[in-house]
């Protein structure tokens, strides 16, 4: 009896473990990027750093200004956003509120796979075909460029923000649109005046996550937006974002300990910065609104 | 016209703005699998399955490429997979109201928020450089797992969440201790679940490029991998410098290996659905 119960005790103590590792991923992450990055501002002053608009650690004439990574990233994750966000909330509203339940479970997980497919092949797609289609009607499309890479990446993105909405939806009480559809309403006006705002918490962090994603998605933007740092708003110009800077560095022959090699981790904390921020916000009001209707 | 008549008419126009956007998200999805259909299909044969890279694109192949997806695959089951598991029974049957649970778990959701580029800078500075195992099969196992660990711990939780108390209650009566009641009660029931969660998150390892780039997976490994600690490529990054290169002969060869890549894709992810699909019906307690 006494060596079951300590048994017990050892196994509850082994999965417990377990647990820690995940605890121990995002210190050693917290870890990494800071030691790395007091490196690179040891040798870089975080003046220059935020206020510098040029990006050259790899050329002979060096400047560290982040600014050039940052509207890069923007434009790109902007363009994918306003892609994402119109399709993704009409098709959850579409699915949820109209839609015969058939047709709902049937598509749902065809939208899926949308997120399943590798990203590689996204860039792939972005860069030999939407280019090109592009490049057709658009003058002054370069071969690398922010549009290109930020559509394909709102589709991508598209499922992330149409599933996790539409689950809000559905987990809405029948009462809510039975009082709303009792009152006369079509099922337009159940659906956005009613349905949408009480969803809206469940929406916005779909919305939140969604963006985080973009902000940190590599390779369709290290494949088609190109790798030339420069401060534009143009969507037709070749951009570089921080994680296709990581992509750049990695794949050059960039000597460990150098601040060339440590930019790549100043440049992956302030990727990490914004996505942790992100994720918390969405982290909180989920929790904030969860049981909202239960 | 009445103000009646306007809604109703809105309330109709949604519904085909509803149909055509669903309809715009799923003809991307079969313009972009015709597209590479039709660039890649005639360049797979058995030669193209079996050859070695080489700098000529005729002659090229993908054998290191899918035997390192292979090995990537195995070793990553054998690391993530017990791992994800224990750590879902302890949030879930055990550390319920304990701090440390709790604080695991906003950690967890913070960890699946994490681009996976981060990972990448993670394990190139433990992984590669700390435990100096280089740009090796077993460093890019291991980054791979720290990021889908939280998926398949996130899985395993629903699973046995969705196992009724009633059992556990039969079981203990029985005089059953907590472990045997989770050993031969609670993951038996829960498998279905546990399972559709390791399979999504593996797909979601074989199709990961940006952190092997990072830990400096190579693109061009002309050998197959025989140990853990060889230096390797995989589908992923192997189609990536194939599309890199400007010739076109590449391109295709590229699209080719994306056929490949996206068929295992496909399978994993169709074999989860089948199995939630099961699963869910079967569990009406």
């Amino acid at each position: 009896m006494k060596l079951k119960r300590t048994a017990e005790k050892v196994i509850e103590s082994g999965l417990a473990l377990s647990g820690l590792i995940t605890l121990l991923t995002t210190l050693g992450i917290i870890w990494v990027l800071v030691t790395e990055s007091i490196g690179f501002f040891s040798e870089v002053s975080i003046v220059d750093f935020l206020f510098d608009t040029q990006w050259t650690p790899l050329f002979t004439q060096k400047h560290y200004g982040i600014l050039p990574l940052l509207s890069g990233t923007f434009l790109t994750t902007s363009i994918a956003i306003l892609v994402a966000v119109p399709l993704g909330v009409i098709i959850a509203v579409y699915l949820s509120e109209y839609a015969p339940y058939k047709f709902r479970i049937t598509v749902k997980p065809l939208l899926e796979l949308l997120a399943a497919v590798p990203t590689v092949v996204y860039g792939f797609f972005a860069l030999t075909v939407v280019t090109p289609f592009l490049q057709s009607f658009i003058p002054g499309v370069s071969t690398f460029n922010a549009l290109s890479a930020g559509l394909v990446m709102g589709i991508m993105i598209i499922p992330m923000i149409s599933s996790l909405s539409e689950d809000a939806l559905q987990a809405l009480p029948k009462s809510l649109r039975e009082a709303s559809f009792g009152m006369g309403a079509t099922r337009f006006q159940t659906a956005f005046k009613v349905a949408v705002p009480a969803a809206s918490s469940g929406i916005i962090v779909s919305v939140i996550l969604a963006i985080a994603r973009a902000i940190g998605e590599t390779m369709v933007v290290a494949m088609a937006a190109g790798q030339q740092p420069q401060l534009t708003l143009d969507p037709r110009e070749g951009v570089e974002t921080i994680t296709a800077y990581i992509v750049q560095v990695s794949l050059g022959d960039v000597p460990h300990g150098s601040l060339a090699y440590k930019t790549i981790f100043a440049a992956g904390i302030t990727l990490f910065a914004f996505t942790f921020l992100l994720n918390n916000i969405s982290y909180w009001l989920k929790k904030k609104y969860q049981e909202k209707y239960e | 016209m009445s103000k009646l008549k306007t809604n109703r008419l809105i309330d109709s126009a949604f519904k085909y703005v509803g149909i055509a956007c669903t309809l715009f998200g799923l003809a991307m999805l079969g313009i972009f699998i015709g597209d590479i259909l039709i660039k890649g299909l005639m360049r797979i044969d058995w030669d193209f399955i079996t050859s070695l890279p080489s700098r000529k694109a005729s002659k090229a192949g993908i054998l290191t490429a899918w035997t390192g997806t292979a090995w990537i695959l195995g070793l990553t089951s054998i690391i993530a997979i017990p791992l994800g598991i224990s750590a879902g029974i302890y949030l879930e049957e055990y550390g319920k109201k304990s701090r440390l649970a709790s604080l695991i778990e906003v950690n967890i959701a913070n960890l699946a928020g994490i681009p996976s580029i981060i990972y990448g800078l993670l394990g190139l500075e433990i992984f590669v450089r700390v435990l100096n195992f280089g740009g090796s099969l077993i460093a890019g196992a291991l980054t791979l797992s720290l990021l889908i660990l939280p998926i398949i711990i996130v899985g395993t939780r629903e699973a046995i969440k969705a196992v009724p108390t009633s059992l556990r209650e039969a079981s203990y009566g029985l005089g059953a201790t907590k472990w045997q009641t989770i050993w031969h009660q609670v993951l038996p029931a829960a498998s279905g679940g546990i399972l559709t969660g390791i399979i999504l998150a593996l797909s979601r390892a074989i199709g990961e490029t940006a952190p092997l780039i990072v830990i400096g997976a190579l693109a061009y490994v002309p050998f197959v991998a025989h140990s853990p600690f060889d230096e390797f490529t995989v589908l992923p990054m192997q189609i990536f410098n194939w599309v890199s290169r400007p010739q076109h002969e590449f391109l295709v060869n590229g699209a080719a290996a994306i056929i490949i890549l996206l068929l295992i894709t496909f399978v994993m992810n169709g074999i989860a659905l089948y199995l939630r699909n099961k699963w869910q019906k079967k569990i009406k307690w």
